[in-house]
């Protein structure tokens, strides 16, 4: 279930309420969020459509606990994110938080393997472990036969793979992705969307997207739209026409 | 230790910038290792200077001579345990660019005062043996090729005419620093040819029990001369050294004056190398961060590479100096010593570390305190 | 085709971190090397100074110092007849025999003893070396325990102010005048009557270490060398003063010289390290400016040249720092003991136009060589592919 009427329910996994984010430029105030509830249950895959500037990227961001709120607070799994401090956050995205970017944002100078195993390095998991797990990922994702490979010698949607290999090689809680087809052909883009379905379908992974591709948000299970500051169910039908 | 891999990935990423930034604190390192064994080298005679030494000369000047019959007076006072006596011969073997410093001295008493220079013992019978031998230095019979046996003709400048000394001993210092230099023959043999000056000596060194004496019997001497024809002035064979090193003008100061300018440009180097590093690495920071990797952990990873390439170059750097300093003195006999110790190359190195944590400091706050939400936008 | 200067001017405030540490590394390199070199040269001017070229110095043969050379009063006489020494007005020969003790004497700045050259010299000396000029107080008179001291030695010695009492080989003597030479090594000297010293220091009456003649002419030092050394009575070596001067600055300017060098050579390769590291990312930094350049028509050629230039540009902007850094040293006295007379000699650093065009030199070398390879990169980069980057 998703819901984004501020309604309370036991099962939510991420709850969000009242979040309020306003930016400065200049003289001028920006409301980018006004008020904002939202509660995801476990396992859902959640896609925000919305306008640029609508503040997808911005909501994307203090979910992950990349920005803090003007107001408001964020819960996922029983803890407040909102109040953290910027040591407990980094500690608490390592363990919780996959990140899949648009730009796919490997390190050009580690190969594929290297990359995926970047996260581990922060656990205490023993080399043979890390090793393991990292194996395991690049399996998930289809790309066993690339490890060795640095990021120049993948194509996009390859390089895609291997970041989302990198998002859940540490088995977090949920994934967050920002337009993570917005620079792939179709074939690959289409691909990708594949993957993070089997992610939401069968491994049961909490997956919230960020797209402005009405393709993409079609395969997620909920779709939302952001508008003022606040989000909207939208209904299929809607987003199809 | 397992972000050593990743310390080390980025650094390969623009090898032409890492091999220069190293080479450059190599460079720096070899000129210090070079700056602190030219320093050491006019320094020499303070660093092996015997505590329970002390030299007498003259009151005037060293130049001037004082008498032979002071040996027995010497002897005389309390704690003094033996004296002997040296005297500068200042000859010219070949070229007067071929300097090296020659005694005259007491054979009777010299290696009892000063037991550091060793000496094969059948060698040092047959200088006893020869009037006219000669025991020298293991760094001059290199420089010259002598062996022993060899006949050596010295013109006198002091003591006019041709001088030849068969070359018996080679002595060598038991410390790194001893001055291995020197040619040292037969007072006697000097006291029979010299036309003028006889029974006049250049100086005195006297060894006496205990350090702690040393200042008691120092005033003892100069008490015990005054008044006479021949005033001595006594000190410790370091303060002796040291006020003879002073006397080249301060060396120090244009050591440290150059050590500053050069450690000042590598700091710069290095830190500007750093921050271009940070700078093209600016998204790459915010993808770590997002992952999890706190604050701490990024000004870690900075500093570690700045520190990395100081300390591997001033590594090298300091290895360089050692190597150079093992092929010689470059200036050719003037430098008595020209020697890096350990403890200078580790000083070296701890310089580099001090450069290299100095240097990463400000890119490594800036990795650091690099807000994710700007840094992701910079891609 | 030549691409603008003003073009690489903006490119250089566009990256001016790096350009102020390339141009700090060659301020300092060129900074240190002027300053071994005007050390060199103010040791060596100050000692070549000394001589005139108008007197010859002579010495026992086989002496290459005044220490340890000796003269005795009928050699003197001998000197004095001869035709190419100049005479006074009151027809006196014009040569001063005179002897050298050194004394100790501890130094102003680390109170540490120094050794002092203490100069016996005759009452002729004022003509034989017109240089010498009482700054304060008057010359000492023959047979009295007075000194005259050098303008430098008052001030590079403790106890040497006019009026004071300095004790010599157990007299005492007054301090009666300062004299100058202008910056030579009789500066850091103490003069006193010859008799008088050789009597306190007990050595032979008659007996002097040089005498030093004024000649006729200069040209008559040939004629005068030729003379003394022919002459069965002598045995002595005849050398013009300024020629005896310039010997004694050897060793010591040398060795300067050549620490100087080296410290230079070594922090060069730092410094053109430097300039390579900002080149390499200068040419890094606008690969796509250059691509367009060249698919503007620009030739490989001007690419290496507007490089090169940069480079040279701003190693010269370092080297102009490094030279007004070391300016101030121009006339800054320092002192060191000379080895070959084995006392303590005050000099000035000498910071003149031509070490300065030197230093300039130095620099342009080293931004050419630090520009060169970064240049050739930039020409080199495939047009097609640099336009693509980024």
């Amino acid at each position: 279930m998703v819901r984004v009427d501020g309604s309370d329910s036991d099962t939510a996994l991420i709850r969000v309420r009242k979040l309020n984010k306003k930016y400065r430029r200049g003289a001028e105030t920006i409301d980018v969020l006004q008020g904002l509830d939202l509660d995801v249950d476990p396992g859902e895959f959640v896609a925000f459509m919305g306008p640029s500037g609508s503040g997808k990227t911005t909501l994307l961001n203090l979910l992950g606990g990349l920005d803090v709120p003007t107001s408001g607070s964020v819960t996922v799994d029983g803890d407040e994110i909102t109040h953290m401090s910027g040591r407990r956050l980094a500690r608490w995205r390592a363990r919780h938080v996959g990140f899949i970017f648009q730009m796919y944002n490997l390190i050009p100078v580690l190969t594929a393997e290297q990359n995926v195993e970047l996260p581990l390095l922060l656990t205490s998991l023993s080399r043979d472990r890390r090793r393991r797990q990292v194996a395991t990922a690049l399996e998930l994702v289809g790309l066993a036969d690339r490890m060795k490979h640095y990021p120049r010698q993948l194509s996009g949607g390859q390089e895609q793979r291997v970041a989302i290999a990198r998002a859940i090689v540490t088995d977090p809680t949920f994934l967050l992705a920002d337009e993570p087809t917005g620079d792939l052909d179709r074939t690959s883009a289409d691909e990708i969307l594949n993957l993070l379905t089997s992610l939401s379908k069968d491994y049961g992974k909490t997956i919230l997207m960020v797209t402005h591709d009405p393709r993409a948000a079609e395969r997620a299970s909920v779709e939302l739209h952001l508008d003022k500051g606040a989000l909207v169910e939208a209904g299929r039908a809607e987003v199809a026409s | 230790m397992r972000f050593l891999p990743f310390v080390l990935r980025n650094l390969k990423r623009k090898k032409t910038r890492t091999l220069l930034t190293i080479g450059s604190i190599a460079v720096s390192l070899f000129l210090f290792g070079l700056l602190v064994a030219i320093e050491s080298g006019l320094n020499a005679g303070v660093d092996v200077a015997g505590a329970d030494r002390l030299v007498i000369r003259n009151r005037i000047s060293l130049i001037q001579p004082l008498p032979l019959a002071y040996q027995q007076q010497l002897l005389q006072i309390p704690h003094v345990e033996q004296a002997t006596f040296s005297s500068w011969f200042g000859a010219v073997y070949q070229d007067q660019r071929n300097f090296f410093p020659q005694f005259v001295i007491d054979t009777d008493t010299y290696r009892e005062v000063f037991p550091e220079y060793e000496i094969p013992d059948e060698q040092w019978q047959a200088f006893l043996a020869d009037r006219e031998g000669a025991v020298v230095g293991r760094a001059t019979a290199d420089r010259f090729g002598w062996q022993l046996g060899d006949r050596i003709p010295l013109q006198g400048t002091i003591f006019p005419g041709t001088w030849e000394l068969n070359i018996r001993a080679i002595y060598e210092g038991r410390e790194a620093e001893a001055d291995e230099t020197q040619l040292w023959f037969h007072d006697a043999y000097l006291e029979e040819r010299r036309r003028w000056g006889k029974g006049l000596v250049g100086w005195y060194t006297v060894k006496v029990d205990d350090p702690e004496h040393a200042v008691e019997v120092a005033a003892a001497i100069d008490e015990r001369f005054s008044n006479s024809a021949w005033e001595t002035t006594t000190e410790t064979e370091r303060a002796f050294a040291a006020g003879f090193a002073k006397q080249i003008g301060n060396i120090r100061l244009i050591v440290l004056s150059i050590g500053a300018v050069v450690m000042f440009t590598l700091l710069l180097v290095t830190g500007s190398a750093m921050a271009t590093a940070v700078r093209e690495r600016v998204p790459e920071l915010g993808v770590l961060k997002t992952i999890g990797f706190g604050d701490t952990t990024v000004l870690g990873l900075v500093l570690a590479e700045s520190v990395l390439i100081a300390v591997v170059g001033g590594g090298i750097g300091v290895v360089l100096a050692k190597l150079f300093t093992l092929g010689g003195d470059p200036t050719g006999g003037m430098l008595p010593t020209f020697h890096l110790g350990g403890d200078a190359m580790a000083a070296g190195l701890a310089l580099s570390l001090v450069v290299g944590l100095l240097a990463g400091a400000i890119p490594a706050a800036t990795a650091m305190r690099l807000e994710i939400v700007d840094a992701l936008r910079r891609v | 085709m030549a691409i603008p200067v003003s073009y690489n001017v903006r490119s250089v405030a566009a990256r001016w971190t790096t350009t102020v540490v390339s141009v700090l590394g060659i301020a300092g390199t060129v900074g240190v090397f002027l300053a071994m070199l005007a050390m060199a040269r103010g040791f060596q001017a100050t000692l070549i100074a000394s001589g005139s070229p108008d007197n010859v110095i002579v010495l026992r043969a086989g002496a290459d110092t005044e220490m340890t050379s000796a003269v005795n009063l009928e050699q003197v006489r001998v000197i004095a007849d001869a035709p190419e020494v100049a005479r006074g007005e009151d027809g006196r020969p014009l040569l001063s025999p005179e002897v050298v003790v050194i004394g100790a004497f501890p130094l102003a700045t680390t109170g540490t003893d120094a050794n002092v050259q203490i100069r016996g010299v005759s009452d002729t000396v004022l003509q034989v070396r017109p240089k010498v000029e009482l700054v304060e107080g008057r010359f000492f008179r023959p047979g009295l325990a007075e000194l005259v001291v050098g303008r430098n030695a008052v001030t590079t010695y403790q106890g040497f102010t006019l009026g004071s009492t300095v004790e010599i080989g157990g007299l005492d003597w007054r301090v009666v005048g300062v004299f100058s030479t202008g910056g030579t090594a009789f500066d850091s000297e103490v003069w006193c009557d010859a008799t008088l010293l050789n009597q306190t220091f007990s050595r032979p009456e008659g007996i002097f270490q040089s005498v030093t003649a004024r000649l006729t002419s200069r040209a008559e030092l040939g004629a005068l060398e030729d003379r003394l050394t022919a002459d069965p009575r002598l045995t002595v070596d005849v050398t013009g003063e300024q020629a005896y001067y310039a010997k004694q600055s050897e060793m010591v300017s040398t060795l300067i010289r050549a620490l100087g060098f080296l410290v230079a050579l070594v922090m060069a390769v730092g410094a053109v390290f430097g300039a390579l590291n900002t080149m390499y990312s200068a040419v890094a930094a606008r690969a796509r400016e250059i691509a367009t350049l060249r698919a503007l028509g620009f030739g490989g050629g001007s690419v290496v040249a507007s490089f090169v230039l940069e480079s040279v540009l701003i190693a010269l902007v370092g080297g102009a720092i490094g030279c007004l850094a070391v300016l101030p040293l121009n006339g800054f006295t320092a002192g060191t003991m000379n080895w070959q007379t084995f006392s303590h000699l005050a000099f000035a650093f000498q910071v003149t136009p031509a070490l300065m065009v030197w230093g300039l030199a130095f620099a342009g070398f080293m931004g050419l060589v630090g520009g060169l390879l970064p240049a050739l990169r930039a020409a080199r980069m495939p047009v097609a592919a640099a336009l693509r980057e980024l």
